[in-house]
């Protein structure tokens, strides 16, 4: 949201509270967040211009990268996940097949389960790293500390 | 001999008074009473996490229906894993990122807050009381197995054993508030983890550490029936044991649906992600819950089986039914000495949980309904959120007792359930939204919370787990409360209440239009994504 008005805007990544703002008091009790033109000058303080950051490629690119991860993931999961309660109810003789010595598709599959698990938990883990270093870089370009100081 | 469960006991308490005690004195403030200051490391958090998450339920109950009826009950254990995908890829960093110290501060952050954070509370509180009223009926009950005099007597009683748990996590969460019950858990999460993995030794040592004689014995495994009395010889590998018929599949997947989307709505795992410093840290904390809750459930199949095979599903259920499985594994592998040592951590298990519990529930009260609805968002005076948390965590004990004691002989088995079904029908479709969809309104939320508690609490209440028509042999807390065939056929309402509630929130979405919503989704969207802004 812009600032409406002929006072100067701030530069980016100044903290230097507003002076002129129509008001620095935020009313009490209400049940939704202040206006941005209502918030004190503390609360500026850790809010960036978030449609801002929003805008930048950086940010567009952060999401896009952990949608591209994260959707398929997430599917992967639940189908590979919910195919055992199905083959287990509606596929018992498949299940009960032997594979080696006594041991069965249903328990091999079930435990595959957990390794399913570890495994994609072990790849978000590496695909994290870069999406904390794409986010460590749109916050350095914003010249802002990270939360309140 | 029976002295030592309860010196085990004994010790436990005095132990964990004593963290209780240091938290204290440590800790003063709004944010150290909530979330421990945000100073619990990953690992710590981890093991909390596994501490606050593997309830008696899991280590008594699933052991019990593995023994008692083979591989079904494993899919319970594969299905409390991967529900903590879903928490790690869709929940617990943006939670962290946005929210301050329960589930509802996300939903608040661009809904109306009255109204979003009322419900919330109610579903948090509805969650939390179902799941605790089942912990305390056990402790109830398994305490006066496990503590006996020499005649074989329970030393307590069932009313003496549910006040004391009661009175414990009163206390913890009353002086020692996030950092004390966090300590619990750690350490109820080491017992856990060494007591089941020193059980499953013994087990592959029972069979001379050869996994064909242990496979060998597990695919006869052999047990009189309870209805025909006749002796039966099953393979304890193949599904069908609990789930079978006509809808024993559709069960199984309803089940299954609950399990891997109610994790990531259960209030009292949510909080946890409060007490670390980062939505990095958060990440840290559930790769470590993950490597230790999958390595136990894995082994609770060991426990199951190894109750199964060496003590027999016949003994067992003459000496205190299926729950008592892997206590008596231990009798029989390790002696009485074992045997208190499981008994102790069974009792730990329970408290642990219980007070992880509590603490949920008395924040999400003091801080949605108390500061944010009632009094709209501000304190009135300093301290007041923390103290009527403190108050709110001493009725909720006092219900939890009453009602433990009052449902005495009811079956609770299904209560568990219950609380996985209402956070994946009620909550987690209320937070995906919140996160993910601009368009979503107060009205959808509002609407979507009501769809999901009131359809799961309803399916609950007409499906054979309430309903069912029992013969007159069952006696007791095995019969059902409603003696009436049941309407809905499935005893997990999942399959239909999760569609539900996420149906709920869209038609309640579609209906209104909220610009105040649309307009802080972009400042909600960079704050889940960068951590910019996030409390610390």
């Amino acid at each position: 949201m812009s600032r409406t008005g002929t006072r100067l805007e701030p530069e980016p990544g100044d903290l230097t509270p507003v002076v002129g703002a129509q008001t620095d008091v935020a009313p009490l009790g209400r049940d939704t967040q202040p206006p941005l033109h209502e918030r004190t000058a503390t609360e500026d303080m850790d809010v960036a211009d978030w449609d801002r950051v929003a805008a930048m490629d950086e940010f567009v690119d952060l999401i896009r990268a952990k949608i591209r991860f994260i959707v398929p993931a997430t599917i992967f999961f639940l189908v590979y996940y919910l195919l055992l309660p199905l083959l287990a109810g509606f596929a018992k003789d498949f299940m009960d097949t032997k594979i080696i010595g006594d041991v069965n598709v249903a328990y091999l599959f079930a435990l595959s389960q957990f390794f399913m698990a570890w495994i994609l938990a072990a790849i978000y883990l590496r695909k994290a790293s870069v999406f904390d270093s794409m986010a460590a870089g749109i916050l350095s370009k914003l010249n802002l500390k990270k939360g309140r100081s | 001999m029976n002295n030592t469960p309860l010196l085990m006991f004994v010790a436990f308490i005095v132990v964990t008074l004593g963290i209780t005690y240091w938290a204290a004195r440590r800790s003063s403030g709004t944010t150290a009473f909530f979330a421990a200051n945000r100073q619990i490391t990953g690992w710590q958090n981890g093991w909390a996490v596994a501490g606050d998450y593997m309830s008696a339920a899991s280590f008594l109950g699933i052991a019990g229906l593995i023994a008692f009826n083979g591989y079904d009950g494993f899919m319970y254990s594969v299905g409390f894993l991967v529900a903590y995908l879903t928490v790690l890829f869709i929940v617990a960093e943006p939670l962290r990122n946005s929210g301050k110290f329960t589930m509802a501060d996300v939903l608040a952050y661009r809904l109306k807050a009255r109204p979003v954070r009322t419900m919330a509370a109610l579903s948090t509180l509805i969650v939390s009381t179902f799941y605790m009223i089942a912990q305390m009926i056990g402790a109830g009950q398994l305490v006066g197995l496990f503590l006996k005099d020499e005649a074989g007597k329970p030393l307590v009683n069932y009313e003496t054993a549910v006040v004391g748990v009661g009175i414990l996590m009163i206390v913890y969460v009353v002086f020692g508030g996030m950092l004390a019950t966090t300590w619990v858990q750690i350490i109820k999460a080491v017992l856990l983890m060494s007591g089941t993995i020193l059980l499953s030794i013994l087990v592959l040592g029972y069979f001379g550490f050869d996994i064909g004689r242990f496979l060998q014995a597990i695919t006869h495994v052999t047990y009189t029936d309870p209805a025909t009395k006749a002796s039966v010889t099953k393979n304890f590998l193949e599904p069908g044991g609990i789930y079978k018929g006509a809808t024993g599949g559709l069960d199984l997947f309803s089940l299954g649906l609950a399990l891997v989307l109610g994790t990531a709505g259960l209030p009292h795992i949510l909080v946890r992600f409060y007490t670390v410093p980062s939505a990095k840290v958060a990440r840290t904390s559930i790769i470590w819950a993950m490597a230790l809750i999958g390595l136990f459930y894995i082994l609770t199949t060991f426990l199951g089986w190894g109750a199964a095979t060496i003590v027999g599903r016949d003994a067992i259920a003459k000496n205190g039914g299926s729950n008592m499985s892997a206590p008596l594994l231990a009798q029989s592998l390790g002696g009485d000495i074992f045997f208190a040592f499981i008994s102790s951590v069974a009792f730990a298990t329970i408290l642990a949980v219980v007070a992880g519990l509590t603490i949920s529930a008395s924040t999400s009260f003091s801080h949605d309904f108390w500061t944010n609805v009632v009094h709209g968002g501000k304190e009135r005076s300093k301290g007041q959120e923390v103290m009527v948390a403190r108050i709110a965590a001493f009725g909720v004990g006092i219900v939890a007792i009453l009602l433990a004691i009052l449902l005495k002989n009811l079956n609770v088995a299904f209560l568990v359930g219950l609380a996985f079904a209402v956070a994946a029908s009620a909550n987690l479709p209320v937070i995906i939204f919140s996160l993910f969809w601009k368009r979503f309104t107060t009205t959808g939320a509002v609407l979507g919370i009501a769809t999901g508690l009131i359809s799961s609490l309803v399916l609950i209440t007409i499906s054979p787990s309430i309903m069912t028509i029992d013969p007159e042999t069952v006696t007791g807390a095995a019969r059902h409360l409603i003696q009436a065939q049941p309407i809905f056929p499935l005893a997990n309402p999942g399959i239909v209440s999760i569609p539900l509630g996420f149906l709920g929130a869209v038609v309640g979405t579609l209906m209104s239009r909220e610009p105040s919503s649309e307009a802080r989704f972009t400042e909600l969207e960079v704050r889940a994504n960068t951590g910019l802004g996030a409390e610390v």
